[in-house]
């Protein structure tokens, strides 16, 4: 994936509003055929850095260079707003026809006419959208609405697409049926892509990298795996769902493995660090397994706890457990009743070694 | 009581018989209150747009300035259109008080911020960022500023609505820079004005319900307007 030179790049890029410093990205650089997201909570400068990225607003330091070239005047803002596009959260039609919305874009770049509609009507029948074509913008749904935004960014062909919280506004079903189709598309036609959003599942399901922001600036960049089960500080960590957090000592380092104290318990994790190193124990809640008593068990960590809390989430309930540190696990709601799990009851829990990433305090 | 059912019935005789005064006093009044309308269209749109979408230093002075010239008091502008106007005045040369085009200065002088207003805050209405996705669409400033007027045209109808419905119904002005002078610059609100002093209720019902009619229609197609939602 991140072979050749970048699509795009940046280097030190610097977004100031009212004197205050809203972005400071010092280098970031997408590749071809790419789908990277940016993940954080609000006002982590997502949809700043996606504005500053196609231009749409103006950095006040800073380098953007597209396929090497550097980005500096207005004449080569509109000639990379020419090359990319950008979708927002609202789908922003114009009040006409579902076609002419999607034609939109096409006329703007002096496309000739003749060729406009086979374009259309591919990128509608791509969008599932082609009996929507003569309806008016104002009588779409939702998911609808943001069929036709899509259609209309991707019948551009641009090089690059940017994503700014596409689906925030859709209902869960809506979202689906519509992430299944943007990931097809997105397969067939290559595109590289660049979304924001604030839904660490969205981000998991669609792209090849993640970038984690928070405060203005990039905190972790890296594979979708390697940022969810490797988080390099605990902002990424609580934002990617690592619900379990605890500080110890390095006990024991053999080999790769290591014996880490926590309040007198011992947990085995895989890592390399010195003994009498301070460290920081990340473990994800779907890695826990609960079980009534201690089984025989291929994991290397397996201890007896008392179950603090049972919060209901929905589609699971989270356990907070407490085995001399504060573990949290997710149980579905079937085990929840097979295990006759209830607040004060006792329960064994595991996870592997490799479940605990670890990293310096 | 009789008085009024006389008038009626006259009235309504003059206008199906296309009474030719009559039908020259509406076809000047629309010829001149149209004119004006245009005049202040293309001024108001235009200003309000550019202020809709700069920010600079006295934006909100500006907005207040145009907002408080939406209700300017006919008699004020006639009276300072004829100063104007006036053979010393500054614009003395132009000759042309007394003459239709200075009713049309008048009137547009009158409309002109009602359409710079409503233009404005048309424009501001349009979501927050639309200017951004029109532009990432690969416009050009001046292909997005043509698409914002269009996705703003049924409150930019309305604005033309109710600029013309003032400068038609207006009557100050008119007949301060116009003079009422027969076949030239008598409008219908002037000739309801004359013809009411003079007694002749008649025709000055049958012009009543002319401007009445207008001014229904303008009202219906306002109401249209404003039941139209736009797109999510």
């Amino acid at each position: 994936m991140n072979q050749g030179p970048p699509i795009l790049s940046v280097k030190d890029l610097k977004v100031g509003r009212g004197g205050v410093s809203v972005l400071d990205v010092p280098s970031l650089d997408v590749f071809e055929g790419e789908f990277l997201s940016l993940i954080g909570g609000n006002g982590a400068g997502k949809s700043t850095l996606l504005l500053s990225l196609t231009g749409l607003i103006e950095a006040s330091g800073g380098e953007i260079r597209f396929r090497g070239n550097a980005v500096s005047s207005s004449r080569d803002m509109l000639n990379l707003r020419r090359k990319i596009t950008m979708v927002f959260q609202e789908p922003l039609l114009f009040d006409t026809s579902v076609f002419d919305n999607v034609a939109s874009g096409l006329k703007l770049h002096g496309f000739p006419g003749k060729n406009i509609r086979p374009v259309v009507e591919e990128y509608l029948a791509l969008f599932g959208i082609a009996h929507l074509s003569g309806r008016s913008a104002r009588k779409l749904s939702g998911g609808e609405s943001q069929r036709t935004s899509l259609a209309r960014a991707f019948a551009l062909q641009p090089e690059m697409i940017f994503l700014d919280e596409p689906f925030a506004s859709l209902d869960p079903p809506t979202k689906e049926s519509l992430i299944e189709d943007l990931s097809s598309v997105m397969r067939t036609k290559g595109i590289t892509a660049v979304m924001a959003t604030h839904d660490r599942m969205d981000a998991l399901r669609l792209s090849d990298r993640i970038a984690v922001m928070d405060k203005g600036a990039v905190i972790q960049i890296g594979d979708a795996s390697s940022v969810m089960n490797r988080p390099e500080n605990e902002v990424v960590a609580s934002f990617v769902g690592v619900e379990t957090t605890i500080e110890g000592t390095v006990r024991d380092s053999n080999g790769g493995l290591l014996d880490i104290s926590i309040n007198g318990a011992v947990i085995r994790a895989v890592g390399d660090f010195e003994t009498g190193r301070r460290v920081m124990c990340f473990i994800r809640p779907e890695q826990v397994t609960i079980e009534s008593t201690p089984s025989r068990t291929s994991a290397r960590n397996v201890f007896v706890g008392r179950i603090e809390r049972i919060t209901p989430m929905g589609f699971f309930h989270r356990l907070s457990i407490d085995c001399g540190f504060m573990l949290s696990a997710h149980v579905t709601h079937q085990a929840l009743q097979d295990l006759q799990l209830s607040e004060g009851a006792e329960v064994a829990v595991s996870f592997k070694a490799t479940s605990v990433h670890v990293i310096k305090r | 009581m009789e008085l009024i059912l006389e008038g009626i019935k006259k009235a309504f005789w003059l206008l199906f018989t296309f009474d030719p005064e009559v039908m020259g006093i509406t076809l000047l009044s629309l010829k001149i209150s149209g004119t004006a309308t245009l005049v202040s269209l293309f001024l108001g749109v235009s200003v309000g747009t550019v202020v809709a979408l700069n920010r600079f230093p006295g934006r909100r002075f500006v907005i207040s300035l145009i907002n408080t010239g939406m209700g300017l008091p006919p008699v004020v502008v006639g009276l300072f259109v004829t100063i104007f106007l006036w053979r010393n005045g500054p614009l003395g040369f132009l000759q042309v008080l007394y003459t239709p085009t200075a009713i049309i200065i008048a009137q547009a002088v009158i409309a002109t911020p009602i359409i710079m207003g409503v233009s404005l805050a048309a424009i501001q209405k349009l979501p927050e960022n639309m200017r951004l996705q029109i532009l990432a669409l690969g416009a050009t400033r001046f292909q997005m500023i043509v698409i914002l007027i269009k996705e703003a045209r049924l409150p930019l109808l309305a604005a033309v609505m109710a600029g013309f419905g003032s400068v038609i119904s207006e009557v100050g002005a008119s007949i301060m820079v116009g003079g009422n002078i027969k076949g030239y610059t008598r409008v219908l609100t002037t000739a309801t004005v004359m013809e009411t002093s003079r007694g002749n209720f008649d025709v000055a019902i049958a012009l009543g319900i002319l401007l009445l009619l207008f001014s229904f229609i303008i009202n219906a197609i306002l109401t249209g307007v404003q039941q139209r939602e736009r797109p999510r």
